[in-house]
This record gives C-alpha cells, structure tokens and sequence, in this order.
C-alpha cells in the first residue's frame, strides 16, 4: 500500500498534471491558460521534433546494439565460476555505481578538443557528438545489462550443455543452440530497460552536447527541457512529456507482446 | 571552474544543469486555495518535466510582528561578496531600522539561476528582491505584473536619480519605465588581443576590417588562430553577430528587431552579418576545432593565453578570467580594444555592446515595499561602488570616474568606462534584450550557422520566423 500511494503521488498525479498542462499556456507565471489543441499541433507540425524523434529513435537502436551485444557477451562470459571473473565482474561494475552527471562531466573533460586525452573536434561534430553520447551512455549502462545477463546465463541448467557436450556440440554450436535461446527473456528484459532508459536519456545530453552542434542530439527529453526551462513554454514542453510517456508505454507493451513474454512461455519445455 | 563560470556566465545563462536541490525552507505563509493549487501543478508539472524534479523554492518569512525579513535572490558567483556585504551594511543602517525591515540574501549558482528564479517566482515563496538583466529578462514578469514600477521612485529619490549612467538606468527598464536599479559592474564586449603574439609578428590591433582580414591572414601563415572561440557555448558566437550587425547597419537594426518587429531580421545588414560570420569560419579565422571548445570550461581562455589564439571577442569579465587562471599573461599580455569598422558600413566604432550592467528588481507581492527601496539605495552610494571597483568591476554610479585609480588595473578600468560613457549606442546582449521564448530558439539558429547546419540565408530566414 505504500508503495502505490508512492507511485501515485509521484508518478501518476504528475503525469495527470503534466497531460493537463499541455493543453494551457504556461510560462511558469501567473495561472495556465487553456489553449485546447494548439501544443499538440505545434507537436505535430514542429519540423525540430520530427528530428527530434529521428534522432531519439537513432539513439535507441545504436544505444541497443552496442550495449547488448557487450553485455550479452560479458555476462556469459562473467557467468562462469572462475575466482578472476568474479574479481574483474566486480570491477566492470563500477561505472553504474557513478552518477550520470559525474560520469558525463568526466567524459567532456577528456574530450575536451585541446586539453583532453582525444584532441578532436568530437563533440563539434555532428556524427562524433551522436557517437560519443551512445559511448558514454554505454559505458554507465553495459555493467546494468552484464549483471542481468550474468544472472540469466546462471539459470541455465548444467545438464543442457552436459547433453550438448556428448552430442559433439563445441563452444559456439552450445553458445548459439543453447545459451541464447535460454536466455530469450532476459533479453527481453533488458531491451525494455534500454529502450525506456534511451527514450528518458538526458542528462549526458546535456552536460556533453547541449543538443548540438546546431540541434544534431537535441533528443526528445533535451528537446522538452528545453521548451521548459530554456523558452519557459511550459504548456509544449508538457506536450513533448505527455507524448515520452505514450511513445514509451507503448513501445515497451509491443517489445513485450512481440517477444513473447507476456505469455510466459517456458524456455526450459521438456526439462 | 565555479569562479571562471561564474564570471563568465555574468548575464548570461548558459545550459543550466537542473540539479534538484531546494534551498531554504518552505515560506510559512499560509496557502489559500489558488496559490495551492497553483503550487501543485507546478511542482508535479516540474518533476514530470523533470526526473530529477524541481521544488518551488525560496524563503520569504514574511513574519507579523515589528519587523520583517526580505529576501534577495542573486546570481550566486565571485562578484556576489559585494551584495553579502552590502547586505550586512543594510542590516545595520538606520535605513533598516526606519523601514522596519532586513535583508536576507539567497544566493543560486550561476547556471541554474534562470530557471530557478522561474519557478520561484511562480510560486507563494518568491523572493522580494532578485537579480536581473534588464530588459527582455524581465519582461515576462512586468507582463505577468510582477513587478514593481519604479520610475516615481526614481524620479523623486536625489540618490537614485543622480547616482547611476542615465542608458545604464534606462536599460533595466522596459517601455519606457524603470524596473531595475543597477547594482553590479558594467560588462561590454571587447576585442581583446594578445599583446606577445602581436608584437612577434609586428601587428597592430584593427581599426578596420580590411586591417582585421591582413591581419587574420599573417597570423594564419604562421599557423596561430586569429581567433579563440568558445563555440560549445552559443552565447560566444552571438557576440560576433552583435557586433558585425551593429558595425553593418547601426544599432538601429536590433533596435527594431528588440521592439517587436521579427521582420527587421530580414534587413540586409544581418544577412551580410550572417556572411561574414561565414567567411570567417570558411576562412579558418576560429581553427577548426572552435565549436568543441567550451569558454565556460576555461578551454577558449586557455587557448588564447596560451598564444595558440591571437585574439578573443569577450566580455569585460574576461580580465578576471585570466587574472584568476593566467595572472602573468593578465598583467603584461593581454590587450584590449574596440571592434572594429566594416567598410561601407554605418555603425561608429565606439558603438558597444553587451551587457550595460546587471539590476535589482522589487516583486509586486514583497510585503515590505520600504525595506525593499531602502536596500536598493545602498546601490548609489560611493561604499558600493567602492566594493565594486575592488573587486575589478566598473560600476555604472555617476562617481565612478573618480573611484577607478583604485581599481586592480586602472588602466583597464578606465578604458572600459570610458567605452560606455562615450558609446552613441549601448546595445543590449540580444538574448537578454529578447525574451527566452524568443532568445532560446535564436541561440539555436545562431550555432547551426557556425557549425555550417544552416546558410546565411536559411539562417536569415529561420529568424524572420521567431515570434
């Protein structure tokens, strides 16, 4: 019980003021004024948030690939149970541990283009400020997706690589047969966190790109922050946030029925 | 780098990190239903925005009783020690006792101060005195009716009326009217130069912008950058578009865009600007690295200290810059002087612009209208403006002339007050003279243009659209 009345009065009665707002005019002064549909227009017709959403929806996929096929990788991989793996488990897991902020200002630090360890014009460049913002969000999250990975690989039951083994199977026959099949759901369940932590991605943004250059990473959370708190429009910024939370109920809903998952299926039929 | 930002930030909020602390505690005033409700949208509206989420923040106690506390919201940098002794001044005065009334000053780190001064503003706990920077920032709250008129004020106060640079007075106002009270030093843009780098290849600072490109090509053949820029920030690029504008067309083009008229943008002047700009860049004039580096970070001062630049377009608040990260290079090679003329143009050289100075402004709802005055006259006296000179600011007082032989570097002070004291025209930094729903999606425009994602002429057209 308190756990839904946390939920509710942090999570839903926002989200119910914030879809409120975005039909107002609100520059953070005085009272809303209603507006009826003109945010939502504007949403529909704003040539920035169609790149916006390009982009977000850019930012999903590379973020998607480059952290689950390292993940995926290290976690069997950190699965066994070697005395080294644990050590070294242990220490990849240290950027989670650090704050978004720490770890962005950290990063622009050693991008700097004159007095950092890379010397180039990264963040200046639109393709390099693209790519170093999936970096850097890759390199906070991989240990997330190892840990959930190296718990997956774990549930798999020894018999199944032992059986494998008589059959002839060798390492990457049992990877590919055996290992990911098993841990379908598992993959399930990180790409829902990827993808909803992708669609909420903002303050590496932020501190690393601002947006730019030009608007070439303004994101969709960048882009309400700053319809928000840089333009003061609070009414569009809401629409923008009404529209996050839509895309990304949905998008998880659709991963998880696509997948399989919600009718729990087995993956371990015949055991 | 909290010193660096914040002087450099100094009027002009740049990216603000949206950190979620709430400082003070809540106002113990009592809520009725409207401002309730209003308190509630805002802070559930905010932390949706938000994950992090933003609290209304502030602290005005207003207690019953004989007397009352005051706050002063301000801009929470190096310079802000003038106001925390000024503050302390005010409470002991006579002046606060006759108001019945004392000052509590709250101060926000620079990048956040905005937003933060937004949201509490908005909110039953907003402070009664806040920081500004005149014009379109405070337009919001004068239409919102937030503010309190201070032009009889003025006009019937010796103190006030006399005390300060009549443009510096007039630029914290709006239509017109007095809104504002300056209260820190003044802050043109200048074209500063690096006198070693200068001397080494024999040049001399431009008057012209044929000199300017004789210039940037010598300096280009002994591989220096003519120019450190710190294109990561947005607001360094502005200033070059201020300048070329005003030196093309006259201070009349922004004039005109500042009074309302989207369609001044498509004046030819800031489109032959906007080429300029381009030429520049085609040219190598910034290196090819510029819209990486940071000025808030230190990195474009480090740049142009260093010798790898030869000259930096800046506000006046980058001597304490460098004084605070290069001293040496500070006190014997750094040079300054003005922007130079564009042929055929028909903007005068002494034109600036900038920032004229930064202002208190009184919130309508303050429950002590007579302390809040009484506080804001402390700012015309010759104790103020002495802290300000100390402190390596030019204050806007009419007595400053007087006071800048004590200043860290005369020198310098004087040539900065002298740029404003004599400039026909004062034209005020375009994203504080426009207001943010403006300002911000300009700023963007401004850096797709340096960063080559829009031509001059897409980049004239993208503003002929702001509204």
């Amino acid at each position: 019980m308190p756990g839904v009345l946390f939920f509710a009065f942090f999570a839903v009665v926002p989200m119910v003021l914030a879809f409120y707002l975005s039909f107002t005019s609100w520059d953070g002064l005085g009272d809303p004024q209603p507006v009826g549909l003109d945010n939502w227009r504007k949403l529909v017709n704003d040539d920035r948030m169609v790149q916006s959403l390009w982009l977000t929806v850019l930012l999903t996929a590379a973020s998607w690939v480059f952290q689950t096929v390292i993940a995926l990788l290290l976690g069997v991989w950190a699965a066994g149970r070697q005395r080294n793996r644990a050590v070294l488990s242990a220490i990849f897991f240290v950027p989670f541990l650090l704050s978004s902020t720490a770890i962005a200002l950290l990063f622009y630090a050693l991008l700097d283009p004159n007095f950092g360890i890379i010397q180039e014009n990264i963040l200046g460049s639109s393709s390099g400020a693209f790519l170093a913002i999936v970096f850097v969000g890759g390199w906070q999250f991989i240990p997330f997706h190892t840990l959930i990975y190296q718990g997956g690989a774990r549930q798999i039951p020894e018999v199944l690589y032992q059986a494998a083994a008589i059959d002839g199977a060798g390492r990457y026959r049992q990877f590919f047969s055996i290992t990911l099949p098993q841990l379908r759901h598992t993959v399930t369940t990180s790409t829902v966190l990827l993808v909803v932590g992708s669609l909420t991605y903002f303050e590496t943004v932020l501190i690393l790109t601002k947006g730019g250059p030009g608007t070439d990473t303004a994101i969709l959370p960048y882009l309400m922050y700053e319809a928000g708190f840089k333009s003061y429009d609070f009414g569009y910024a809401s629409a923008i946030a009404s529209f996050l939370v839509v895309a990304a109920t949905g998008l998880s809903l659709i991963l998880v029925r696509l997948t399989g998952f919600g009718s729990m299926r087995s993956t371990r039929e015949g055991m | 780098m909290e010193s660096i930002s914040g002087r450099s930030n100094g009027g002009r909020p740049t990216g603000g990190q949206p950190t979620g602390e709430s400082p003070g505690s809540l106002g113990s005033r009592t809520f009725d239903s409207r401002t309730f409700s209003r308190r509630w949208v805002l802070g559930a509206g905010a932390t949706t925005l938000l994950t992090t989420g933003l609290t209304a923040c502030g602290s005005g106690d207003g207690s019953g009783g004989g007397s009352s506390t005051i706050t002063a919201m301000v801009y929470g940098d190096d310079a802000v020690k003038v106001q925390t002794a000024a503050v302390d001044r005010f409470n002991k005065s006579a002046a606060s006792k006759s108001a019945k009334g004392k000052v509590k000053l709250e101060k926000v780190p620079g990048s956040d101060y905005s937003a933060k001064l937004r949201t509490a503003m908005g909110s039953p706990s907003a402070p009664d005195v806040f920081f500004n920077w005149g014009g379109g920032s405070i337009k919001a709250y004068q239409e919102a009716n937030q503010l309190i008129d201070l032009t009889d004020t003025i006009a019937d106060d010796p103190v006030l009326k006399s005390g300060f640079l009549p443009s510096v007075l007039a630029a914290g106002g709006l239509g017109g009217r007095n809104y504002g009270i300056p209260m820190r030093g003044m802050q043109p843009v200048i074209l500063f130069y690096n006198k070693s780098v200068f001397a080494e290849h024999k040049l001399q600072p431009p008057t012209t912008w044929a000199e300017l490109q004789d210039i940037n090509a010598k300096l280009k053949a002994a591989r220096i950058t003519p120019f450190a820029l710190g294109g990561a920030d947005t607001w360094t690029e502005l200033m070059w578009l201020e300048y070329l504008v005003d030196r093309i067309g006259g201070p009349e083009v922004f004039a005109k865009i500042q009074g309302g008229d989207a369609s001044a943008w498509g004046d030819p002047a800031v489109l032959k600007a906007a080429e300029t700009v381009k030429e520049l860049i085609d040219d190598g004039a910034f290196g090819s690295k510029f819209s990486s580096v940071s000025y808030v970070n230190g990195g474009a001062p480090a740049v142009f200290a260093k010798g790898k630049a030869a000259m930096h377009l800046m506000g006046s608040w980058e001597y304490s810059t460098q004084l605070g990260k290069f001293p040496s290079f500070a006190k014997n090679n750094l040079g300054w002087c003005a922007f130079p003329t564009v042929e055929g143009g028909t903007g005068d050289i002494r034109n600036v612009v900038g920032n004229p100075t930064n202002y208190w402004s009184v919130n309508a709802r303050t429950q002590n209208k007579d302390a809040a005055i009484a506080f804001l006259k402390d700012c015309a006296s010759e104790t103020y403006a002495k802290a300000l000179v100390a402190n390596g600011d030019i204050p806007t007082t009419a007595n400053a002339a007087k006071l800048l032989e004590a200043s860290p570097n005369p020198e310098f002070a004087t040539f900065q007050y002298e740029m404003v004291e004599k400039a026909p025209a004062f034209t005020l930094s375009w994203d504080q003279a426009l207001g943010a729903d403006i300002a911000t999606p300009m700023l963007t425009e401004i850096n797709k243009l340096f960063v080559g994602k829009s031509s001059p002429s897409q980049f004239v057209s993208a503003l002929k659209e702001l509204k």
